[in-house]
């Protein structure tokens, strides 16, 4: 968006560079002047408290991999040797590993502010779609990272999850084989997903990049919802947003700092202290939390689907639960962005953000009882959602008046206090 | 070459064009295969895909579990009143119908030799449990009955029994 660049080079060493590499000019243009709208929530400051988790992430998962052995002999004793030997290193491995659970909450709350603000909405479409993308690799990425200390938890998840390719037909088992590097879970599998956990965070800063870039083109959407219509609606992100994105990383690092220096473990399940044993399977195999709503959808599919049997009808569900958000730009076309002038969508999309906590409170539980009916209702719920109300919602709820420009809209709350 | 070649739509410079590009297809994929078969079993793994085991020691009424290809097996000694039952199960009360002789090896019904993995996501099923007085599997609440067949939950098939056979009255080769 050149159009916006007042950068003007400052001496002869900057114009040479600038007629070279202009990184100052881009830097300035998109990082400094870049024109916001002057509306901007706390809701919007998680995008940048995600890049700050993505590069804790990274930081300390390059330190960690300087003291981690990928060996199923001595994976689990070399994570104990980090937190009791390596200087610093209770600290260092608490925060990777709180890190992840703190990675997720952002990024949780960055998706539903998204769904609520019709953020997916054009020319938001490609936006929204990398974003998944980099939801998928996150999630893939913590995955494996969940395996390497070698844990009970870590080698029965790895079991009960690759099993899941098992559920695709003819080919199944040979996939998992090609996945694991062996019949079971063991040494090949821990090497491979050591490599692939230290490669694909690149990739999800490749996609950030990507994701960014196509924020850019259109900007920001603001809470409510209406485009930008002149220079009277925006600021520069410098100083203004650099600012507020600083306070809201502070604020999100007190309860982070607050697991990492008192309750380290406590997101974690204590089974992952007892070493990997291929031939005892914990009472109860528990993902990390933020996967259990999707793993709630995979229990919750105990019955037959005409030729698709349970097994395979799960693995459908919760795929389908994950790659459905690709096409929620197509599924939601009301063509007024923001839940607040929404008076139908708001409520049901709170049910649907009530639900999805449910979801992840069913996954923690045993699947018996009351628990496999509600984990029906919440499975059955969320796909409601998103193939039945949102495009029916488009088509019957009459939205309430829509202010004419952000400005208005700032100005005539500032008249009500 | 006639003038009529060179103006139709298709010519010989289009032909060497695709050729060109399907060989280089070709070509990317044979270089590609070998970096997605290397993550397929190793030697080392598939080495260890033969086992012998002496199952004289087990006494009637007792399991053990061993490891063939890193995976966990079932050795179980049935009781008479175990093989008794597994034989009167109609096979119109299974979910994938199989007969207890199928599952054992003629002269040898008391040993059960199943894969201990649950055909559901892979967890071990706990020994003399769950309604059918064989195995329950804790994850997801498999049931199987005294032959490893699945009778109620989320498991589609029964517990998978490997290729063995008895080398003598007590020694059995798995694999």
């Amino acid at each position: 968006m050149s159009e916006h660049s007042t950068y003007v080079p400052g001496n002869a060493v900057e114009k040479w560079l600038d007629d070279r590499l202009p990184v100052v000019r881009f830097a300035k243009e998109h990082l400094m002047d870049f024109p916001t709208p002057k509306n901007l929530n706390y809701w919007w400051t998680f995008g940048a408290i995600l890049v700050m988790c993505l590069g804790v992430q990274i930081v300390t998962g390059i330190i960690l991999a300087m003291h981690y052995t990928p060996n199923v002999a001595m994976a689990f004793d070399s994570v104990e040797h980090i937190r009791r030997d390596v200087n610093g290193g209770r600290i260092i491995q608490a925060t990777h590993a709180v890190g992840a659970s703190m990675f997720f909450i952002a990024l949780y709350i960055h998706m539903f502010r998204g769904l609520f603000y019709g953020s997916y909405k054009a020319p938001r479409e490609i936006l929204w779609i990398l974003g998944v993308v980099i939801f998928l690799l996150t999630t893939a990425t913590a995955f494996m990272g969940y395996i390497l200390p070698w844990g009970q938890m870590s080698f029965w998840g790895a079991t009960v999850i690759s099993n899941i390719f098992t559920a695709i037909p003819v080919v199944g088992e040979n996939i998992k084989q090609l996945v694991l590097g062996g019949f079971a879970v063991g040494n090949p599998t821990l090497n491979r997903f050591f490599s692939l956990h230290y490669l694909l965070p690149f990739i999800i800063a490749a996609v950030v990049a990507l994701h960014i870039w196509a924020l850019h083109v259109p900007g920001n959407n603001n809470p409510v919802g209406v485009e930008v219509k002149d220079s009277r609606d925006t600021v520069p992100f410098h100083p203004y947003y650099t600012m507020k994105d600083l306070y809201g990383m502070v604020l999100f690092m007190i309860p982070f700092a607050w697991f990492v220096f008192f309750a380290p473990d406590i997101l974690g399940h204590p089974d992952n202290y007892i070493m990997a044993n291929a031939q005892v399977t914990p009472a109860h195999i528990v993902p990390e939390w933020y996967l259990l709503p999707f793993y709630t959808i995979l229990r919750a599919i105990d019955f037959n689907v005409l030729f698709i049997d349970s097994k395979l009808g799960g693995v459908i569900a919760m795929g389908g639960a994950m790659l459905m958000l690709l096409i929620v730009p197509w599924l939601d076309t009301s063509k007024v962005r923001s839940g607040v002038f929404r008076p139908m969508f708001k409520w049901f999309f709170a049910l649907f953000a009530i639900n999805f906590v449910g979801l992840m409170y069913l996954g923690a539980q045993p699947a018996e009882g009351i628990y496999t009916v509600l984990a029906k209702v919440c499975t059955g719920y969320y796909f409601l959602y998103f193939l039945v109300i949102l495009p029916v919602l488009s088509r019957i709820e009459t939205p309430k008046p829509l202010p004419t420009s952000i400005s208005e809209s700032v100005l005539g709350k500032t008249a009500h206090a | 070459m006639s003038t009529q070649a060179e103006h139709s739509s298709t010519n010989r410079r289009d032909f060497l064009f695709v050729a060109t590009g399907a060989v280089g297809a070709v070509g990317a994929a044979a270089v590609v295969w070998p970096l997605i078969n290397q993550l397929n079993p190793d030697a080392s793994t598939l080495a260890l895909a033969s086992i012998q085991y002496d199952v004289g020691p087990i006494a009637e009424g007792q399991s053990v579990t061993i490891m063939w290809r890193g995976l966990p097996v079932f050795v179980r000694h049935r009781t008479a009143a175990e093989i008794t039952e597994a034989q009167a199960v109609p096979l119109s009360d299974l979910k994938d119908p199989e007969t207890d002789e199928a599952r054992t090896k003629p002269g040898h019904e008391q040993w059960l030799i199943m894969i201990a993995n649950c055909t559901h996501l892979g967890c071990i099923p706990v020994g003399e449990a769950g309604d059918f007085d064989g195995w329950f599997c804790p994850c997801h609440g498999s049931h199987y009955d005294s032959a490893g067949r699945i009778r109620r939950g989320p498991a589609p098939k029964n517990l998978v029994v490997p290729p063995y056979e008895f080398l003598s009255d007590t020694l059995v080769q798995i694999g």
